[in-house]
């Protein structure tokens, strides 16, 4: 087991909204630690429209998802926060006036303030809803690939058609005995290059292409035996296949801070507009997970939020100390935690 | 104000009046209309207000964008009267339109 984590604030969520409450904790001297379920930071500007352009960001006339989350990453720079991925926290119990949290990881945190950050929730696979596929998960259906080698010599079924559907049909198409490539349309998302490799595949009998075609079902007692597919007229074909991926993309749950005891509306969690509290002492939520009489979704929202939450959580990580409001423009203190030069 | 009627799988039937401008998804969330989750609020970016539009209807809805066609990739049992709710905004053309809800979102 790993040792806790002793930190002012832990930060769920490396969004937009996770990453500025870093800045805003860093400039009145607090440590933070963040963690995200996402393999990278920048939440839903990096995972779902990293070159999509935002024009409202205050001062910044048009920038990218990814580009604001390249430009906080920068901001945050100087107070070399840890950041957590690929995991989730699980649970939060409370330790005196502390909290810990614990992630699917095992790394425990213990902190007075918990930042929840977390957009819509965590991101995971989006799994089509039929009993069979949930049944043969780690039986032969996955949403990723760990490890390629468990697909040498197999006959694969791979289901959508954006870019992990392609580049995988066409690096497993190296190793596998076959792949069946299945997606509902004629066109894909995937980068072009990719689309013409599958379809040389194709035509060297690497690959089977179905397009115009979805899942319905898996079949086998203990493993997979086959899939069955159905086209646009409802006509279904029984495909042999030892294993299936499914490249769906991800969704968002909001998983484990169901059970976390928050006061929750329409899968948002209720904070006041003081300071973004949550029912619970020490819990704050911002940005579009946090909700309240006239709260709007937007990122310049979320950093207003943890702007305000950061100055209660200083005064639960420092009781004997006096929170002096200072601009960033003069502040030596401020200036000195940035890293500037005197 | 159009009137649409939103049919669930199971065959339960719900009338609504929706206000001109607004789209469909945003008045079916709003009457808590089962069966459209849209879990990312309307930004065409989860595929969670998928419904079907009754065939008679769908020449009076504006074609789909690109980007519609792309997250329909991530719908459940897509079929070609699909649409994401988020995408169609409601207009007095579309008053009775039937709306069917699939069984299930992804």
């Amino acid at each position: 087991m790993t040792d806790h984590i002793k930190t002012d604030c832990l930060v769920i969520g490396a969004g937009p909204v996770g990453l500025f409450a870093v800045f805003e904790l860093g400039i009145l001297g607090l440590k933070s630690e963040v963690v995200d379920n996402l393999d990278k930071i920048g939440g839903q500007c990096a995972e779902l429209y990293p070159d999509k352009p935002i024009y409202d960001i205050p001062g910044l006339p048009v920038c990218t998802g990814q580009s604001l989350v390249d430009n906080l990453t920068k901001q945050i720079e100087p107070f070399k926060t840890p950041i957590h991925l690929n995991q989730r926290i699980e649970t939060l119990k409370k330790v005196g006036d502390n909290w810990e949290a614990k992630t699917s990881l095992g790394q425990t945190f213990l902190t007075p303030n918990i930042f929840i950050a977390g957009g819509v929730g965590s991101f995971e696979p989006r799994k089509p809803p039929i009993e069979n596929v949930l049944k043969f998960e780690d039986k032969g259906v996955a949403y990723s690939i760990p490890n390629k080698e468990v697909y040498k010599d197999k006959t694969v079924a791979i289901f959508g058609g954006g870019d992990s559907a392609l580049d995988w049909t066409v690096e497993l198409s190296k190793i596998a005995k076959h792949i069946y490539l299945v997606h509902r349309r004629e066109d894909f998302r995937a980068v072009e290059h990719t689309v013409s490799l599958m379809h040389k595949l194709v035509k060297d009998n690497k690959v089977t292409l179905y397009t115009n075609n979805q899942l319905a079902d898996v079949n086998g007692s203990d493993k997979i035996a086959n899939v069955t597919i159905k086209n646009k007229n409802g006509e279904i074909e029984i495909l042999d296949c030892d294993d299936i991926l499914i490249f769906h993309g991800l969704k968002n749950e909001l998983g484990p801070i169901n059970d976390w005891d928050l006061g929750l509306s329409d899968k948002q969690i209720l904070v006041n507009t003081e300071n973004f509290q949550t029912n619970h002492d020490g819990i704050f939520a911002m940005g579009d997970i946090a909700t309240y009489p006239g709260k709007l979704k937007l990122i310049l929202s979320g950093f207003h939020e943890a702007a305000l939450a950061a100055q209660q959580a200083f005064k639960r990580a420092k009781p004997d100390e006096n929170l002096l409001f200072r601009y960033s423009t003069s502040d030596k203190n401020i200036h000195e935690r940035l890293g500037l030069k005197k | 104000m159009p009137t649409i009627k939103f049919i669930e799988h199971s065959g339960t039937e719900h009338e609504i009046d929706i206000p001109n401008g607004l789209t469909i998804m945003e008045g079916a969330t709003k009457n808590k209309i089962p069966g459209i989750d849209a879990d990312c609020g309307g930004a065409c970016a989860c595929a969670t207000c998928h419904v079907y539009i009754d065939n008679a209807w769908l020449e009076k809805i504006p074609q789909k964008e690109d980007g519609e066609e792309d997250m329909l990739d991530f719908a459940f049992e897509v079929k070609d009267n699909s649409r994401l709710s988020c995408q169609v905004t409601v207009n007095d053309d579309l008053d009775g339109l039937i709306v069917n809800i699939p069984e299930k979102q992804f």
